[in-house]
């Protein structure tokens, strides 16, 4: 975790600087734990899962995501109603209200990487970047863990 | 005009239970008429079913006869709840060690279009050894999902592609077929393998 919060230091404070408020130096978005799984070719869609806090006095409205790994790349919820079916809808805009954490992990929301335009390889990392309604973004580094990884740590 | 009454009566419960199979069929068993026996699977021995496994032979119920089972439906372009169920899967077989042997576990698959022979054998190699990928035509799918009270429905979405609903509940059996409980979807490790232990343990009794 702590590898990725190094690495994410810098581009977290570089959305703060596109805002260009007299605060840019603080982050007020911080991306953590984020992974994913390898997948088989390009056929079958990827899902990648973190956690989002919002250290900021505002809400943060997620709009979108942006990545080349893949074509279209969306946040859906998984959900398991009464009678135990599995359902799987698109979720649009995510507020992130002030010190809230959104987070996104297997069985709930995940971002789902459909129309992938390579194959995910395990070892492998690749970006991702949360776009916010003010036109903030975030990219975040994913790294790819195996096809059966349950977590960020394996 | 009594007769006929009648007869407007069963043609329009004939209707309802047309629909309910059909376009509501996955939807809601009867509201407010809760029927937990009914919803249960039934036993192996009282399916019906012939699908082909991962290494393309021929399968059915009675393959399961013998062994402790887990049963559960998925398919294979899943991205979320299907691996996150494998990998659980996985971990349980491994706290199991040895006794993982004595257990038949299946992935049948509710997307047999997309899901053939050789896409399931690509797929299940990514996890645990033990795990067996079944396919097959979609009426035997169909059946074999009637005979587990699953549910399933194809969903489209909006890339001229589709994912599918379906039930993500694993399904227990004794070594005689006996239905033995469920293990909900991200049920803790904790409260699953001692289910799976009782599977393994009281071969002749259903416990759930």
């Amino acid at each position: 975790m702590n590898s990725i919060l190094k690495t994410l230091g810098a581009s977290v404070v570089a959305i703060a600087g596109l805002a260009g408020t007299a605060w840019a130096e603080e982050p007020t978005v911080i991306v953590e734990d984020a992974w994913s799984r390898a997948s088989i070719g390009m056929n079958r869609p990827g899902a990648a899962y973190m956690t989002i806090r919002n250290l900021g006095a505002e809400t943060e409205t997620l709009v979108g995501i942006r990545t080349d790994l893949a074509m279209m790349p969306e946040i859906h919820l998984s959900a398991t109603n009464e009678q135990g079916v599995s359902t799987m809808t698109p979720m649009g805009d995510i507020e992130i209200a002030p010190d809230e954490t959104v987070a996104l992990e297997p069985g709930e929301l995940h971002v789902m990487l459909m129309r992938l335009s390579r194959p995910m390889i395990e070892g492998e990392t690749f970006a991702l970047t949360l776009v916010f309604v003010d036109g903030d973004e975030a990219t975040v580094e994913v790294p790819i863990l195996g096809i059966a990884a349950r977590g960020p740590t394996n | 005009m009594l007769r006929r009454n009648l007869l407007g009566y069963s043609a329009a419960a004939a209707t309802v239970i047309g629909g309910t199979l059909f376009a509501g069929w996955w939807q809601v068993d009867g509201p407010g008429a809760p029927n937990p026996i009914g919803q249960r699977p039934l036993p192996l021995t009282e399916m019906d079913f012939q699908l082909t496994d991962h290494d393309g032979r021929t399968v059915g119920p009675d393959t399961l006869i013998g062994k402790t089972s887990m049963v559960f439906f998925g398919f294979t372009y899943c991205p979320d709840v299907c691996p996150t169920t494998l990998s659980d899967i996985s971990a349980w077989l491994d706290d199991l060690g040895d006794d993982a042997t004595d257990i038949n576990v299946v992935l049948i698959t509710v997307d047999p279009d997309r899901d053939t022979v050789d896409a399931l054998a690509d797929y299940v190699g990514y996890f645990h050894p033990s795990v067996r990928g079944w396919t097959g035509e979609n009426d035997q799918i169909l059946s074999a999902a009637n005979g587990f009270r699953v549910r399933y429905e194809k969903v489209p979405t909006d890339n001229d592609d589709y994912t599918m609903n379906h039930t993500a509940g694993v399904f227990l059996f004794d070594a005689a077929g006996n239905f033995s409980g469920t293990i909900d979807y991200h049920e803790p490790r904790e409260f699953a393998v001692p289910k799976i232990r009782q599977a393994l343990a009281n071969p002749n009794e259903e416990t759930t």
